[in-house]
This record gives C-alpha cells, structure tokens and sequence, in this order.
C-alpha cells in the first residue's frame, strides 16, 4: 500500500495520527518529510504540530535507517545483566555504532529503556520481536535470522 | 509466613486467553452480570468500601475516584485503561493480558457501567505488538458474545514514551498529540479524554474488579493490610534467584519476596540494596526489608510500592554505576515541558556521570541533594518529582560506596 492510502484509512479515527505514523513506519522504517506532511492535512493539523508527534516518541523516526530495527534495552535490570557486553557484540557483528545503520540497509542499531520483558534479561527487540537472555554468543544466530 | 495467593492472577496458566469460552467457564462475566443488577451507586459504594487502591502507583481509591466521574453531568464519559506500563523491571501488566484479557475487559465493562460510559480505550505501550494483538482478539470475541452489551472497546499504542503512563499525558497521546502531561486541576474524572469525564485506571486495578464484585468487598478488605488491601504481582530482576513473578497479599514483607518468593541471592553473595517500584523508587538497605510491602508502609520508609518491580542488587555491584545509569533514563525521558525537570534531570545525571567517571567531588552531593528538594516541589507531574529518589537515596544509605569514587 502507499503511505498516503495508509494514512487515509485512519482518517476517521480520533487522534489516529499516532496509528497512522505506526502503520507507514512497518511499511517504510522512518517517517519521511511527505509522510508527515500528507498526515498533517488527512488529520487536519499544522505540519509543526504532526511534526512534533513523530519527534517527540522514540519509536518514531525521521531519519532514514534500517530496516530491522534492533533496540537493546539499557534499562538498570539489563545494565546489571550485561548489556553492555551486548551492545559490543552487535556493535562488532554488524560493523556500526549505536544510532547508526548498515550501508546494505538492513539494520539499524538502537537503544531503548525497558521493553517489559525483564524476566530474562538482557533483552533486545528486533522489529517488535523480544529476544531474551543474549549474550555475545548467541548474538549472530539471532542476526542470521534477518540476513 | 505470606504464601502466595492469586486473585488477578486466577486464571493464569488455566485457560486458553483466546477462547472467551474458556473464561466464561470459569465463572468469567457473572460479576458483570451481578454488577449491572445493582444500582450505579451501590456498585460504587461497594468498590469504596472493598477499599481497592490503584495498582499503577498512586494508590488513590479506586470506587472514590469512580464516584467523581459518576457524578460529573455529562452525555459522554470515557473509561481508559493505562497499559502503557513503561517502569523498568515491570511485566505484570503484560502478564495480566496475555494470560487473561478478558478478566481486563470485564474489569473495564463493569467501570462503564458504574459511571456511565459507553466508550472504552486501552492505550497499550508500542513495545507489546503481540499483547495488541490478543487485546483485539479478545475485544472481537466479547463482542461476537455480546457480554459487553453497548460498551465499546478500542485499543491505541503508545511509541515509546514513559510520561505516557501519566494519566494526562496518556490522554494527550490518545488524542493523537505529544505526550505531555497537563496542569492538574482539571483532573481526568471531571475533564479528562476530549475535555470529558474520564477514568483512567491500571491494568491490574481492573483485573481486580470482577473477584471483588463477585465475591463482595468484605472479602477483599479482609485480606493483606487494611489500610491497602488484596493481593499485589510483583516482578523480580537482578541478584535474585528466581527471577520471575508472585502475587502474594500485601502484608508480604520486602524480606519474603526476596529470600521466600525470590530464592536469595545468588552464589552466596550478600544483599546490598533493593529498589521497589520501578525506576524511581528508593534503594532500601538491609535495615529496613521487614517492612510490609502495602503502599503506606512503604511511604513510612520513604520508599515506594509503585508498579511493584523489585530490582536486587548484591554487594558487588556498584551502585553509584546503577544509579548514573537511572539517571540517564530521566534526562532520556523527561518530556521537556517545564524547566526544573527538563534542566534538573539533565544536570543530576551529568554530576552522576562525573563521579561515576571518577571526577566528582563531595560538593556535588550536597548540589545534588538540593536540586532533588527543589525539583521534587516544583515539577509539573511525578516523573520529575520522583526522578531524584534513587540519586538521593542511595547518597542517603550508600555514602561509602560515593566516597570510594570521589576519593
Ligand atoms: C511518569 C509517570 C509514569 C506512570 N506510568 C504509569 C504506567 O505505566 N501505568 C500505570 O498504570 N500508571 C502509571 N502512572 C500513574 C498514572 O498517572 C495514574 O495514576 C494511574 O494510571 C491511575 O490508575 P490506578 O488508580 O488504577 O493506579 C504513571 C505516573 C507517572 C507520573
Ligand atoms: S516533570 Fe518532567 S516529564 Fe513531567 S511535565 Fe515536567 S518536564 Fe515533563
Ligand atoms: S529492564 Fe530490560 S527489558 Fe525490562
């Protein structure tokens, strides 16, 4: 579907804006310039105001990046638990830092505060999807899956 | 000695949480039955007097807070539920939702009827894709049921934002706005969703509502301790054993839910600190864990209940790390409406990475002490005002473990 088809079936959802940025987000990883203006107009708002709505949550992005968006949560019960060691790793495998995406576009690293799955830490999330218990080791099985 | 006892959690592990079917069997839906056989006022007075108190960390009474919004003139009134459920070391509302949603939304249908709404929203954080998913499911099948009668059901997500969990700033984001809390007054109950009568409550403190209406407030303000009755989930993270979940009642001291429910320590290591209640909780010392972990008995530590999280650390961690490291999560989070949260979060943690560095001073404990008093009176919601506690209290009760650093 394109964005703008996207963004109108949540024309008639009060205050679906947020909703509207979630579904062109699983579709396109960011929010482009025209998404947010195109949702400025369905919704009836100042571009300023759509704008502020898709700066101010952190799932949200304005910048391209990668698709499969890896989050490690860096939260205190994951910090105890290693996520550091962690975040090496990743950072190691895919060749990027933190706040940055791979050249091919398929990952992009992030961090996040607790993802609510704190029974098994430490934890990242790629695309939504909860990973637990990861360490250094089993980060390349995990990555495999989306290569 | 406290043993465990499961009333939100009644039917964990028991049911198919798609099957409605399951739940109805299980005796599901008849306290919304009895409840809409009552007169608005009498089920209210009921929920008062059953003594439930919020399960999302303020604690207000439940049936009180209820009795506003019944008694604001209005054609329309919202009923909200908050999963936005954003405090580190915290599951139970997922817990409660994936094992149970219907026990949610019979919790949130018998609120409806009490005051008068039509209209319900469950606004979940972005993080659970797969706990929208069942909501819906479950919001599908009550329908096709009919349990619900005219009461309606929507489920919005969050996008990542702890100061959504705060009831007004949750309401903006409904609206489809930044997620900033509003002055207060007005409060929800009187103005709350699109300027109307609204009551926001946990998700925990719904699931509560079908046991206590079925089996009468009596019953529920008997068990734990009276002044904050019933059962309490609680989510256990660091230097525990088990690291998993209990709903135990609230005479349940600090000390049983970590050497009873929470298996010790482990490799024989010796406790240091516990922080209850997520994020912005106190770090409570060894001194203090025969206290009961009910709302009032925590405040009479300085400590919090909150949303029940129970983060253990042992005595080799190093807790000037943790609290630098909680110190970022508010300069992180903090929404940037007004100033002494927006500055302070900012500065607590640039001092705390400073000794946390090695290049603190002892004045620097004495500047952040004062800026936590300042910016726990002057900030706008309980994000900024709480955002100090574990800098404070671990200054309070750890002072060797900063004066290592700063030496
Ligand atoms: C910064 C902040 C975050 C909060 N997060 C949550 C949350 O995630 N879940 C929740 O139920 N209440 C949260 N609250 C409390 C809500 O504002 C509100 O008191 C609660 O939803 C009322 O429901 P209850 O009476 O059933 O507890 C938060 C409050 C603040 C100040
Ligand atoms: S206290 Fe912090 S989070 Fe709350 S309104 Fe002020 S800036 Fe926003
Ligand atoms: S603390 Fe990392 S998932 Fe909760």
């Amino acid at each position: 579907m394109d964005y703008k088809e996207i963004i109108a079936s949540y024309a008639d959802k009060p205050g679906g804006i947020i909703e509207a940025f979630h579904a062109v987000q699983s579709q396109l990883s960011y929010l482009p310039r025209e998404v947010i203006a195109e949702a400025a107009q369905v919704f009836n708002i100042p571009v300023s105001e759509a704008y502020g709505v898709a700066s101010f949550y952190s799932m949200f992005s304005t910048e391209p990046r990668g698709k499969n968006i890896i989050r490690i949560c860096e939260s205190a019960p994951c910090h105890v638990a290693g996520a550091a060691e962690v975040v090496q790793a990743l950072e190691r495998e895919l060749g990027i830092f933190m706040g940055e995406s791979t050249a091919d576009g398929l990952f992009a690293l992030e961090f996040t505060e607790c993802v609510g799955q704190c029974q098994a830490t430490p934890v990242i999330t790629i695309n939504g999807e909860p990973y637990l218990d990861v360490n250094a080791a089993t980060i390349p099985g995990i990555l495999a899956k989306y290569r | 000695m406290a043993e465990e006892m499961r009333i939100v959690l009644r039917n964990y592990g028991k049911i198919d949480p798609l099957k409605i079917e399951d739940y109805i069997a299980q005796g599901g839906y008849k306290a919304l039955e009895k409840a809409r056989s009552m007169s608005q006022s009498d089920l209210i007075a009921e929920v008062k007097k059953s003594n439930l108190r919020g399960r999302g960390g303020a604690g207000f009474n439940c049936g009180q807070k209820w009795s506003f919004a019944y008694g604001a003139e209005s054609d329309i009134k919202y009923v909200v539920c908050n999963a936005d459920e954003g405090e580190p070391g915290t599951y139970k509302d997922r817990l409660i939702m994936e094992n149970d949603p219907q026990a949610l939304l019979e919790g949130m249908a018998i609120c409806a009827y009490a005051i008068g709404a039509k209209q319900g929203y469950i606004y979940c954080r972005g993080e659970y894709p797969q706990v929208i998913k069942i909501l819906n499911q479950a919001i599908e099948q009550a329908v096709t049921k009919g349990v619900l009668a005219d009461f309606a059901i929507e489920v919005r997500s969050g996008a990542g934002a702890y100061v959504c969990g705060e009831e007004t700033a949750l309401i903006e984001s409904i609206e489809g706005s930044r997620g900033e809390p509003r002055f207060k007054p007005p409060y929800p109950p009187s103005q709350g969703l699109w300027g109307k009568p609204t009551i926001v409550n946990n998700v925990e403190t719904f699931a509560n509502l079908p046991a206590i209406v079925e089996n009468g407030a009596d019953w529920y303000a008997s068990i734990g301790v009276p002044s904050y009755p019933g059962t309490k989930i609680f989510t256990l993270t660091g230097d525990v054993n088990n690291c998993t979940f209990f709903e135990v009642p609230t005479n349940t001291t600090i000390r049983e839910l970590i050497y009873k429910f929470g298996g010790g320590i482990p490799a024989g290591k010796k406790f240091k600190a516990v922080q209850i209640g997520g994020t912005s909780g106190a770090f409570i010392p060894e001194s203090q864990l025969d206290t009961p972990v009910a709302f009032d008995n925590m405040s009479t530590i300085g400590a919090t209940l909150g949303s029940g999280a129970v983060f253990v650390v042992d005595e080799t961690r190093d807790i000037v790390d943790v609290a630098a490291r909680i110190a970022g999560f508010f300069e992180h989070e903090s929404c940037g409406k007004c100033a002494p949260c927006r500055e302070g979060t900012a500065r607590i943690a640039e001092i705390m990475e400073n000794i946390n560095d090695g290049f603190g001073e002892m004045s620097d404990l004495a500047l952040l002490k004062k800026l936590g008093r300042v910016m726990s009176v002057s900030c706008l919601c309980g994000l900024g005002q709480a955002a100090p506690a574990p800098v404070i209290t671990t200054i309070e009760h750890f002072m060797a473990d900063y004066q290592a650093k700063i030496l």
